[in-house]
């Protein structure tokens, strides 16, 4: 046999690129596929209804003349420049919340191809084969782009497909797509710094929330944009100028901000060993706390850092709602459509209530996400193989499972009380009424619980009796949102609207309550609940 | 007494794959058993049934006097285990999972905490996300190891630990086993059972092959001979009862010598070391079979069927 080891190392870094791109491709083609439908049906769907009600020129210019005095509005979306056309109006709606979740994406993927694989130690065993040193981050960034490409490409596909110019169709995808390539480059900096690939996320996606931040403090203080928005590459992406007036070197800028990070890594990433960081881990506690004497308090260390966060995340947003909920409903008064379809979504005729309903209702379905992921973390945990020393000690699976199930139906009381009072509160200072504000905001907030536990339910009977076919929690989730959502807007019939636990709250505040629902939910819940008790006392451990 | 561990016929099978296919195996109380086979033979299944993880399809399993599924809790009270695939909560500290999974036992005693800690050279402050497969084996180890548990069932437990650890555990094993108190091994390496059993109990697909003291199990304890000659070693050479499996061929380095390999029955070594002393010797190296050979010859467990013969000239 010949040594050939010269040819495969050093000299050839990228060697293997190819087949490690396959890979990525080959474990990520449905989350990746998911995210594209995302967008697809976030574009379509917001398309569709700006079609519906705001057909000609005149409307939206009437709607653009009242947007552009509303700063709490413009601090959600952006810059209000070219909204009687159709496409500037639809780029504005959605401009913001697409990169940002392009950028959720890129950071996603970027970090479980780079510091995932280091963490796990996957990527010890990849660079044990004849592949180069930069094969496994060229392969990573190569699957992040190519996805941003798709997204970009497929976001034009579907606004040609809704009537819009292709050429402005294109550039909006292109600054969506770009706007995403730049956290792929901000992940690549946070996955050299940290060693646990959690941290590396947390700070990329930090990073995504202050230039949200920044840009919207920029648009809500100047209309046609300007100041802080320009320090916020989501700011650059927007600033693109899709169906308006195309600023070409803004492309230029994301992508050589982009080049530059990705040049910072690539200094960061060869003066490292494999499984170091350039931030050394800290040392943690010698000896457990007297408290951490229990599977519950093992419970409580790890979900309380996301339920902080998620609370944290609801009071801010739900300031954010109750500093815009009055200009909004004055911001479509005028258009009798749009006062109609938030009647249908609100049930309501107080056109503040129903718009404080529908958002509220994507409170409630977000909170029953978390409810779900809480739930999932019995099943991760015997996946990754942490369930069997803790039920080999005296624990009993259903206190192994109560740890855990705490979280997934007391957990979600806390963000949806920091919701309602953070909404009552400050839609209380606009309107002069802070506590009666609060109180019928805080209640209409705690009532979503219902709903939420009926998820944490079915979340709980699949994992005790089908704990493979978990996945379809999460399709029952999103269809949900979809009945909620475009329900009202496409005039589904009733029966499917009543599949969506949230049809059946009261819908609060100002719609009427009725005490069924708020009995009949919980007792769904609790009979899924015990079932799924049942179906995990009775099972196997099942590690795959 | 009653036995610590009493399985009889004990069946378990995933969809096509049978696991476990009719398994006996005792442990009495207060001996260290080991509990030998290849990967795959079923040694994990039999374990996670014994720690109620498990159901089993059929037979009976007895652990402790107790039904190893229904009393589950209570029994878990009185052993300690220590998984073979030690995975841990990555942002816990060491001794945060080690107190821990004592507390949950039902307490720990400090002072043998910090001993242990101290001969496994563990710092029981790093998070266990930075820990080697090694040092989780550890943390895992130390919190069996500091419990005061009757029984300890350890599931290849030394997998991922180097030399001078693997001699602090068998030091570790040898004291619990001074103090009473029962140990499972489940090990693929027939040295450390050797090393630290009274008993051994051999699975392969699932059944029980061999049962009982090493003494009853000498008739494994060949050794592997193998001589470097110069050149062919003639018809004056026979080769003494007791000599299994001989080859002759040319040396593989490509000198002009032969390589004569061979297994011997503890008897016959004598014979053969004679036999020997008359021909050319240049080299000679002898060491106890490893546990696939044991298979591949005894078991008949070698992937077509059959124990496969060296070819003899």
């Amino acid at each position: 046999m010949t040594v050939t080891g010269r040819a495969s190392g050093g000299s050839r870094p990228f060697a293997g690129t190819g087949r490690l791109l396959r890979l990525a491709l080959r474990l990520d083609r449905l989350a990746l596929a998911l995210w594209l439908l995302t967008f697809v049906v976030l574009a379509a769907g917001v398309a569709a209804a700006l079609d519906e009600y705001y057909p000609l020129e005149a409307d939206r210019a009437q709607f653009a003349e009242r947007a552009r005095l509303t700063p709490a509005v413009l601090a959600l979306t952006g810059p209000a420049v070219g909204l009687e056309r159709a496409g500037g109006l639809l780029a504005w709606r959605i401009g913001a919340l697409c990169v940002v979740l392009a950028g959720l994406m890129s950071i996603f993927t970027l970090v479980r191809h780079t510091r995932v694989e280091e963490e796990t130690g996957r990527l010890d065993l990849v660079r044990s084969t004849p592949v180069g040193r930069l094969a496994p981050p060229a392969a990573a960034l190569l699957v992040t782009a190519g996805a941003n490409a798709a997204l970009a490409l497929a976001l034009a596909a579907t606004l040609v497909a809704s009537g819009l110019p292709a050429g402005g169709s294109l550039v909006f995808g292109a600054a969506v797509g770009a706007g995403g390539l730049f956290f792929a480059a901000v992940a690549a900096v946070t996955a050299q710094l940290f060693t646990s690939a959690r941290a590396a996320k947390a700070m990329a996606t930090l990073l995504l929330g202050l230039a949200f931040l920044l840009r919207a403090i920029g648009d809500a203080s100047n209309p046609t944009g300007a100041g802080l928005s320009w320090a916020s590459p989501i700011g650059w992406a927007q600033r693109t100028g899709a169906f308006v007036h195309v600023r070409w070197w803004l492309f230029g800028l994301l992508f050589a901000a982009a080049g530059a990070l990705l040049a910072v890594a690539f200094v960061l990433l060869v003066r490292r060993d494999v499984g170091s960081g350039v931030l050394a881990a800290r040392l943690g506690r010698e000896r457990a706390s007297p408290r951490l004497a229990s599977v519950s308090a093992l419970g409580a260390r790890l979900h309380r850092g996301g339920l902080a966060t998620w609370t944290a995340g609801y009071a801010v947003a739900g300031a954010a709602l109750g500093a815009v909920a009055h200009s909004v409903a004055d911001l479509v008064s005028d258009n009798p459509a749009v006062r109609d379809m938030l009647a249908r979504f609100g049930g309501g005729t107080q056109l503040v209530d129903a718009y404080l309903v529908a958002m509220f209702n994507l409170f409630g379905l977000a909170a029953a996400g978390y409810a779900v992921a809480a739930v999932w973390r019995i099943r991760a945990e015997e996946v990754a193989g942490r369930a069997e020393p803790l039920l080999a000690t005296a624990t009993g699976r259903t206190r192994f499972a109560a740890s855990h199930l705490w979280f997934a139906f007391a957990g979600p009381a806390l963000p949806l009380m920091a919701v309602g009072l953070a909404t009552g509160i400050t839609h209380g200072l606009r309107t002069g009424d802070v506590a009666g504000q609060t109180g019928r905001l805080l209640a209409a907030a705690l009532v979503l619980l219902a709903g939420v536990w009926v998820f944490a339910g079915l979340a709980t009977a699949a994992v005790g009796l089908a704990p493979r076919g978990f996945l379809a929690v999460w399709v029952a989730l999103v269809a949900c949102l979809l009945i909620g959502q475009l329900g009202p807007t496409l005039r589904l019939s009733q029966w499917i609207m009543d599949l969506s636990p949230y049809t059946h709250l009261p819908r609060l505040p100002g719609g009427e309550s009725t005490p069924t629902p708020l009995v009949a939910l919980p007792a769904v819940a609790v009979a899924l609940t015990a079932a799924g008790l049942v179906g995990l006392r009775r099972r196997d451990l099942q590690p795959s | 007494m009653p036995d610590a561990i009493a399985l009889r016929g004990l069946r378990k099978s995933f969809g096509q794959t049978v696991a476990l296919d009719g398994l006996d195996l005792t442990v009495a109380t207060g001996e260290v058993h080991g509990f030998l086979g290849p990967n795959g033979a079923g040694k994990s299944t039999a374990i996670r049934i014994l720690l109620g993880l498990l159901r089993a399809d059929g037979g009976e399993a007895r652990l402790l006097g107790g039904d190893p599924w229904r009393d589950a809790v209570a029994l878990h009270r009185r052993l300690a285990y220590v998984p073979g695939d030690v995975v841990l909560w990555p942002t816990l500290s060491g001794g945060e999972v080690i107190d821990l999974l004592s507390r949950l036992r039902g307490g720990l005693d400090r002072r043998r905490r910090d001993e242990l800690l101290e001969r496994f050279a563990l710092d029981p402050r790093r998070r266990a996300g930075t820990y080697s497969k090694g040092n989780r084996q550890k943390v895992a180890l130390v919190a069996a190891l500091a419990a005061d548990a009757e029984l300890l069932v350890l599931d290849e437990p030394t997998a991922g630990l180097d030399p001078l650890m693997d001699s602090v555990f068998r030091d570790c094993v040898r004291e619990v086993a001074l103090a009473g108190r029962t140990v499972l091994l489940s090990s693929h390496v027939l040295s450390e059972v050797e090393a630290l059993c009274d008993r051994v109990t051999i699975i392969r697909s699932g059944v029980a092959v061999e049962s009982g003291t090493l003494r009853d199990l000498r008739h494994l304890r060949r050794t592997v001979v193998a001589a470097e000659l110069a050149g062919p070693p003639g018809a004056r050479f026979t080769p003494p009862p007791g000599v299994h499996d001989l080859a002759v061929e040319p040396s593989p380095d490509g000198a002009d010598g032969v390589l004569l390999t061979c297994e011997v029955d503890q008897p016959g070594l004598a014979g053969l070391l004679r036999a020997l002393a008359d021909l050319d010797v240049r080299a000679l190296t002898t060491r106890p079979p490893t546990l696939e050979e044991l298979f591949l010859r005894h078991y008949d467990a070698s992937p077509n069927g059959q124990a496969r013969p060296a070819p003899a000239r």
